[in-house]
C-alpha cells in the first residue's frame, strides 16, 4: 500500500511540469489539425487549465507529503538522459521544501496570472500564441526548480530565457518591442555563458553535476579554495544576468514592452528570481567562499540602491515597477550574501505575491485608461476604479513593507540577519535600511500620483476595464499579499537552523520606521506638489536613464561592434572566394577570344600547333 | 637498306608532301567552301599516296588496303559535306566560309 502511494506520488510530481508542456503542445499544434482558429474560450480552458491542474497537484503534494514533515525529500527519476564517460545525467527531479515553495509560487501565482490574462488579452490576434508561450514558460520554469542536476536546471534556465524573449517581443509588429526582446536575450546570454563555464569548472573539480553531490563536496572542501570561489562567482554571473542585477540589469526595464501579465509573471514574480533560487539551491557552495558571499551581498546592496533611485524618477507606471523589481531582487541577493537563505526565499515568495498584484492592477489601470502608461497623465483615479485602487494600495503597502503586511515580515528578517551577520552597524545593513526608505518613497509616490490628487489628462476617459475573470485573481493575490507574511515556509530542513540572535530593540525600531518615513516624504513631495519640475535636474535625468548604464554599454560594446561590422561589411573571408570567381571569369574571357567562329583561323592554329609539335618531336 | 638510297620511295614521299602542302595552303587561303572541300580531297589523297608508296616499297598489301579505306572515307565525307554546303547555300545564298561564324565565343 505504501509502495503504490509512493509511486503514484512520483508520477504526480512528474505530471506537474508535464501538464503545461501538454498545454503548450496542444495550443501550438492546432493549425496542423484545423484550418480555423481555436475559439478563445477553448484556448483559455487549455492554457489556464493546464497550469491550474499543475497548481492543484502541487498543493496536493504539499498536503500529502510535506505539511507534516518539514524534512521530507522526494526523489523522482524519470529516465537516463546522458551517459558519457563518467558524466551521468538523469532526468531526475528533487523535491524538498525549497522546491515546494518555488513550485507553489510558480503554479499558484502563475495560475492566477494565466486566469487574469484570459480576460486581459481578450480580442488579441495572438491569443492562442500567447497562452502557448506562457505554458511553455511555466513548463521550463518548473523544470528549472525541479531539476536534480545542474544540466537539467540549465535546460530550464535557457527555456525560460527563450520564452521571455518570445513574450517580450509578443507584439512583434512594433520594431521597438523586437529590439527590447533581443536586448533581453543577448544581455542574459552573457550571464548564461558565465554560468556554463561555471558548470564546466564544477564538473572538472567535483566530477559530478548533481546538486546534492556538489553541495556535499563544497561543504567538505577547504575554506578559501580558489576553484570554488571562481565557480561560485561564475554561477553568480549567471544569476546576475537572469535576475537583472548589477551590471546586467539593463534588460529588465525594456522588457516591459511585453503584455502586462507577462511582466507580472516572468519579469516580476518568477523568472527573474531564478538567480536567487540558483544561489539558494547551491548555498553550501557559496557559503564555502567568503569572497563569493561578499560579492553576492555587494551586488545586491548596490543594485538595491541604484534601481531604487531610478524608480524614484520614472514616469512610466510599468517602468517604476520594473525598477522596483530589480531593487527587490537586490534585497534577495543581499539576503543571500549575508546567509539569510530562508529570508531570501521568504522575500521571494512574498515579493511574487505583491509584485504580481501590483503588475496586474497596473495592467487594469492601463487597460482602463486605454493604454496610457504615463503616471503624470493619471491622477485622481481613486474614485473611478475603486477596486483596482484597493488592490494597488495593498500592493504598494506590501512593497514598502508597512508593518503587518507580507513584505514587512520578509524584509525585517533580512535586515535583522544583515545586522547579525556583521555584528552591528555595517554597510550592507545601512544599504538595506536606505533601500527600505527609498522603496517607501517610490511606492507611495506611484500610488499618490496615480490615484490621488487632481485628475490628469488621461483620467477623464477612464472606464473600469475589470471583468470577472480579472477581478478574481486580483482578489486572491491581494489576500495572499496581505496574509503571506504569516506563511513563512519551514525551510530549516534545507538551510539548517539559523543562529538565533537578538539585536537591540532600536535596530528593529529603525527597520519598522523606515517605510513610514518614506511614506511621509512621499506624502509631502508628491501629494502636496504633484507636477514634475519643468526642467528636470541633471541628477533626475541621470537616474531616469538608469544611471547611464545603457549609454555606457552602447559606447563600450555596441558602437565598437557596429564599427567592426561596418568595416567588415564585405566579408574578408568571402573576398577569397570572390577572387577565385573573378579570376576564372577573366580566364574565360581570354579563352573566349580564340573562339571567333572563323573556321580558317581554327585551321591555321591547328597547323601551327601540329608544326610546333612535330618540331618538338624532332628536336628531342 | 637506308631510305635515302631509294630514289623511288624518296620521290614518291616528296610528291605526297608537296601535294599535302598544296591542299593545306588552299584550305587556309580559300574562302569558297567548294574549293575548300576540294583542297581537303587533295590532302587526303596526298596521304593516300604516301600509303601506296610505302606499301610498294615494303611489298606489303597494307598500303593498298589503307588506300581503299581513304577513298571510302573521302567519298563519305564529300557526300555529307556537299549536303551541308547545299543546305548552307539555300539558307544564306552564299558559300563564303567566313560567313559561317555563328558559333563564336
Amino acid at each position: 500500500m505504501q509502495e503504490t502511494f509512493a509511486s503514484s506520488v512520483t508520477w504526480m510530481a512528474a505530471w506537474i511540469p508535464l501538464l503545461p508542456l501538454l498545454g503548450f503542445l496542444i495550443l501550438i499544434s492546432v493549425p496542423l489539425f484545423s484550418r480555423r482558429e481555436l475559439p478563445e474560450s477553448a484556448t483559455a480552458i487549455v492554457g489556464v487549465g493546464s497550469v491550474g491542474f499543475a497548481a492543484l497537484l502541487t498543493m496536493f503534494l504539499v498536503f500529502a507529503l510535506f505539511r507534516n514533515d518539514p524534512s521530507a525529500v522526494l526523489q523522482v527519476s524519470l529516465w537516463q538522459w546522458l551517459d558519457v564517460s563518467g558524466l551521468q545525467l538523469g532526468f531526475d527531479f528533487h523535491l524538498d521544501w525549497l522546491t515546494m515553495v518555488m513550485l507553489l509560487v510558480i503554479t499558484g501565482v502563475g495560475f492566477l496570472i494565466h486566469l487574469y490574462s484570459a480576460g486581459y488579452m481578450r480580442g488579441d490576434d495572438g491569443y492562442r500564441r500567447y497562452f502557448a508561450y506562457l505554458n511553455l514558460f511555466v513548463c521550463a520554469m518548473l523544470v528549472l526548480v525541479l531539476a536534480d542536476n545542474l544540466v537539467l536546471l540549465y535546460l530550464g534556465w535557457e527555456g525560460v530565457g527563450l520564452c521571455s524573449y518570445l513574450l517580450i517581443g509578443f507584439w512583434y509588429r512594433d520594431p521597438a518591442n523586437g529590439a527590447a526582446a533581443r536586448k533581453a536575450f543577448i544581455v542574459t546570454r552573457i550571464g548564461d555563458t558565465a554560468m556554463a563555464i561555471g558548470l564546466f569548472l564544477l564538473f572538472s573539480q567535483f566530477a559530478t553535476l548533481n546538486v546534492s553531490g556538489i553541495n556535499a563536496a563544497a561543504g567538505s572542501a577547504a575554506a578559501g579554495d580558489f576553484t570554488i570561489t571562481l565557480a561560485a562567482l561564475l554561477l553568480l554571473g549567471g544569476a546576475v544576468g537572469k535576475s537583472a542585477q548589477l551590471p546586467l540589469q539593463t534588460w529588465l526595464p525594456d522588457a516591459m514592452a511585453g503584455p502586462t501579465p507577462v511582466s507580472a509573471l516572468i519579469h516580476a514574480a518568477t523568472m527573474v528570481t531564478a538567480g536567487v533560487y540558483l544561489i539558494a539551491r547551491l548555498h553550501p557552495l557559496f557559503a564555502a567562499s567568503t569572497t563569493a558571499m561578499s560579492a553576492v551581498a555587494i551586488v545586491g546592496a548596490l543594485t538595491l540602491l541604484l534601481a531604487g533611485c531610478s524608480a524614484l524618477v520614472q514616469s512610466d507606471i510599468k517602468r517604476v515597477l520594473a525598477y522596483s523589481t530589480i531593487s527587490q531582487i537586490g534585497y534577495m541577493f543581499l539576503a543571500l550574501g549575508v546567509g539569510a537563505w530562508s529570508g531570501a526565499i521568504f522575500h521571494l515568495m512574498t515579493h511574487a505575491f505583491f509584485k504580481a498584484l501590483l503588475f496586474l492592477s497596473a495592467g487594469s489601470v492601463i487597460l482602463s485608461l486605454h493604454h496610457e502608461q504615463n503616471i503624470f497623465a493619471m491622477g485622481g483615479l481613486r474614485k473611478k476604479i475603486p477596486f483596482t485602487f484597493l488592490c494597488f494600495a495593498i500592493g504598494c503597502a506590501c512593497l514598502a513593507a508597512l508593518p503587518l503586511t507580507s513584505g514587512f515580515y520578509s524584509k525585517d528578517q533580512i535586515l535583522l540577519r544583515a545586522w547579525e551577520f556583521h555584528h552591528g552597524v555595517n554597510g550592507i545593513w545601512l544599504a538595506g535600511l536606505l533601500g527600505a526608505l527609498v522603496t517607501g518613497i517610490y511606492s507611495f509616490r506611484l500610488l499618490f500620483l496615480v490615484f490621488f490628487g487632481r485628475e490628469g489628462s488621461a483620467s477623464a476617459h477612464c472606464e473600469d476595464a475589470n471583468n470577472r475573470v480579472m477581478t478574481l485573481p486580483l482578489l486572491m493575490l491581494a489576500a495572499l499579499a496581505l496574509m503571506g507574511g504569516l506563511m513563512a515556509p519551514p525551510l530549516q530542513s534545507v538551510f539548517g537552523q539559523a543562529a538565533a540572535g537578538h539585536p537591540p530593540a532600536w535596530v528593529e525600531g529603525i527597520a519598522i520606521a523606515m517605510p513610514i518615513i518614506g511614506l511621509a516624504i512621499a506624502w509631502r513631495l508628491f501629494l502636496q506638489k504633484r507636477r514634475p519640475a519643468d526642467q528636470p535636474s541633471a541628477l533626475h535625468r541621470f537616474w531616469f536613464g538608469g544611471w547611464g548604464f545603457d549609454w555606457l554599454y552602447d559606447q563600450l560594446l555596441v558602437k565598437p561592434f557596429l564599427f567592426l561590422a561596418q568595416i567588415n561589411r564585405n566579408d574578408i573571408v568571402d573576398s577569397f572566394y570572390k577572387g577565385t570567381a573573378y579570376a576564372s571569369r577573366q580566364l574565360n574571357g581570354l579563352l573566349s577570344i580564340t573562339q571567333n567562329g572563323q573556321v580558317r583561323w581554327y585551321m591555321a592554329t591547328l597547323v601551327c600547333g601540329s608544326i610546333l609539335f612535330l618540331a618538338l618531336l624532332v628536336a628531342l | 637498306m637506308p631510305v635515302e638510297s631509294l630514289p623511288g620511295l624518296h620521290a614518291g614521299l616528296l610528291l605526297a608532301a608537296a601535294l599535302f602542302c598544296l591542299g593545306l595552303a588552299g584550305l587556309l587561303v580559300r574562302r569558297n567552301i567548294i574549293f575548300m572541300l576540294m583542297c581537303v580531297e587533295i590532302c587526303t589523297n596526298a596521304a593516300a599516296l604516301a600509303f601506296i608508296v610505302a606499301g610498294a616499297h615494303w611489298g606489303s598489301a597494307d598500303g593498298q588496303a589503307m588506300f581503299v579505306f581513304v577513298i571510302t572515307l573521302a567519298a563519305a565525307e564529300v557526300a555529307i559535306a556537299l549536303a551541308l554546303v547545299l543546305q548552307f547555300y539555300r539558307r544564306r545564298h552564299t558559300v563564303d566560309i567566313d560567313q559561317l561564324n555563328g558559333l563564336r565565343g
